[in-house]
């Protein structure tokens, strides 16, 4: 009679680990693909060096501009105007406000899922951003008016980014829904709006904003014009993230509509605590994708007369003082825009990680 | 059967798919207590018929009484009567977001507005009783099919259903795992809850039902208890169907 002995479990090959062998396999492995690697090997020897002397070992980070005498980057520019890249025209004195914004921002953004409480959470997600307006505008609590005309640089750029993706994220679920809805007339109200602003630039849309808004008012009611351009920017985001949540409504499967209408649940019921939660988070990579193109599309505010940091640094550029300090401005204001960018879309990985359940 | 209340009346029922009639005048009586097997070829509209008992099907014409309550197109009556009635579904539709023991909570907390305690400790006596406790606290996709069939329903179990629907309850399971689902239908079927279940499982119909109602292309063709259903089949098209379900 045949007996089952069970096999030891034999070490892996010993040939197959290391550097060289690594080295090996991915880089030399035949001719087409060395030459490929030396290829790249030389381009990022043509680049590299140039620019990392250029921009650290060549550059130039203190002093007066009349003592510069390396010839790469003079720095000196983006401290001198660092203030207004950051604030605009903000009062230096006030620098405080939002700097404070700042600080409970990142704190929220880290802090937030340390909140035990589901009121405390709706309470602090509902009476964060008055906190925020009244620091940056004061009028309040003895704290001097800031007037929107005097607001500037990257604390614009953050803010107008910030308001769009906030408040376009409810109006897009509801479009979303409401795109999916039996009720015709919504439905079609619903798809008109998505498809028109779709069709549109954003650019349009900002001057439609700051021209055609103030005509549907009375006279004498003084619309602000940063006001105008976050209805503008807000309501065109929300078409863009309607699509996408709809894509991830479009996902789940039927069964689950089925078994949370079989359970007894209501529509909203269903949508919110069933439906959503899984729909939003197969469309987390794209709504943040999203949300990165609007914190870039921002800059087009300065169309209408807004100074965000690339305006600030145009404007920097216009002073007889410091002419010629272009190529300063704008990789500074390149690395702070990827800063800002890269950040989001790590933040949406480690969203990603938390409500993967597919173990 | 001693208790000869009524719990469901499907008085010709007709429903069409655009031009394609999907049921053509379904009549079934059903006691309080009672257990029906609804078998019949694919096709035969018999998981329709049990979804129109909790309206995720709409039926064009006829009528459908549940425990006294006459199924209309109205929001409070469809929600009055999926809160008495629970489905488990073939592909067990449970909620991939949530654990296990929120998929339980779900329904009695927010439909039925009991207590979070109370609903906990309800829950875990149906784990228990699906024998699956242990598990509360694992996410669906970490289970197997018998597991994920078997929290579905004890999820039923918790809004404390008068009527169970089971829609081929065993189809998406491997084979190995069929049995564990069954045994724990068996179990509720003794304990005098009102079952109907589309199912091919034919030992479990001879084992549990009261009655065993044959479909086909839309029509309830021949009902009868389960010893004179299989021994003694009236029609052609059960004696065929049966053929080719037992000849294997």
């Amino acid at each position: 009679m045949a007996t089952y002995t069970m096999k030891e479990a034999k070490p892996a090959p010993t040939a197959n680990k290391g550097v060289v062998f690594w080295l090996r396999e991915n880089l030399f492995p035949d001719v087409k693909n060395t030459l490929l690697t030396l290829a790249g090997l030389y381009i990022l020897y043509a680049i590299i060096p140039p620019l990392l002397d250029w921009m650290i070992f060549n550059a130039t980070w203190t002093g007066t501009k009349e003592e510069v005498v390396n010839s790469g980057a003079r720095w000196i520019f983006i401290v001198e105007k660092f203030d207004q890249f950051m604030y605009g025209f903000y009062p230096e004195a006030l620098h405080w406000r939002p700097n404070l914004v700042g600080i409970l921002s990142i704190a929220l953004i880290f802090g937030f899922k340390y909140i035990s409480s589901v009121k405390l959470k709706i309470a602090t997600i509902i009476l964060f951003p008055i906190i925020c307006f009244v620091l940056i505008s004061g009028g309040w609590f003895g704290l001097e008016v800031v007037e929107t005309e005097k607001w500037g640089g990257l604390m614009l750029t953050i803010l107008v980014a910030a308001v769009g993706i906030v408040a376009s994220f409810p109006i897009g679920v509801v479009l979303a829904l409401g795109r999916q809805s039996n009720m015709p007339i919504l439905r079609t109200l619903c798809i008109g709006f998505i498809e028109f602003v779709r069709g549109v630039p954003l650019i349009t849309i900002l001057f439609m904003a700051s021209v055609l808004l103030p005509l549907f008012f009375h006279d004498g009611i003084e619309f602000n014009k940063l006001l105008r351009a976050l209805i503008g920017i807000t309501l065109f985001q929300a078409a863009y993230i309607a699509e996408v949540i709809r894509g991830g409504l479009q996902a789940i499967p039927k069964g689950q509509y089925e078994a949370s209408e079989a359970l007894g649940l209501t529509y909203w019921q269903g949508m919110i605590l069933i439906i959503l939660p899984q729909a939003l988070k197969i469309s987390i990579p794209n709504l943040v994708g999203s949300f990165i193109s609007l914190f870039k599309d921002t800059t087009l505010v300065l169309i209408i007369g807004l100074f965000d940091i690339l305006a600030m640094v145009t404007l920097t550029n216009s002073d007889t003082n410091w002419l010629g300090y272009e190529v300063e401005g704008y990789v500074f204001v390149t690395l702070i825009y990827w800063v800002c960018c890269f950040s989001m879309s790590q933040y949406s990985k480690s969203i990603e990680r938390k409500f993967n359940t597919e173990h | 059967m001693s208790d000869q209340e009524v719990m469901i009346t499907m008085k010709d029922v007709n429903k069409w798919y655009g031009d394609f009639h999907v049921l053509k005048d379904v009549n079934l009586n059903i006691k309080k207590g009672e257990k029906v097997v609804i078998c019949g070829p694919s096709g035969s509209g018999k998981s329709t018929t049990i979804r129109c008992l909790n309206h995720l099907e709409k039926f064009q014409k006829g009528s459908i009484n549940i425990n006294g309550t006459e199924l209309i197109e109205d929001v409070k009556v469809v929600r009055h009567i999926r809160s008495q009635v629970g489905m488990v579904f073939q592909h067990f539709n449970l909620f991939p977001h949530l654990s296990v023991l929120e998929n339980l909570l779900i329904a009695p907390t927010w439909v039925h507005k009991k207590p979070r305690k109370e609903a906990i400790e309800t829950a875990m006596y149906y784990l228990e009783r699906v024998k699956i406790a242990e598990q509360a606290h694992k996410y669906p996709n970490q289970l197997s099919g018998g597991q994920q069939q078997r929290v579905a329903i004890a999820r039923c179990l918790c809004i404390n259903p008068e009527i169970m629907l089971f829609d081929e309850p065993t189809s998406a399971l491997d084979p190995e795992m069929v049995s564990e689902v069954l045994d724990v239908m068996v179990e509720l079927a003794d304990e005098g809850i009102t079952m109907i279940c589309v199912t091919h499982e034919m030992g479990f119909a001879k084992k549990v039902a009261d009655r065993v109602v044959f479909m086909d292309a839309g029509q309830v063709i021949e009902e009868n208890e389960p010893n004179e259903f299989f021994d003694n089949p009236q029609s052609d098209r059960l004696k065929l169907f049966l053929e080719q379900i037992l000849s294997h």
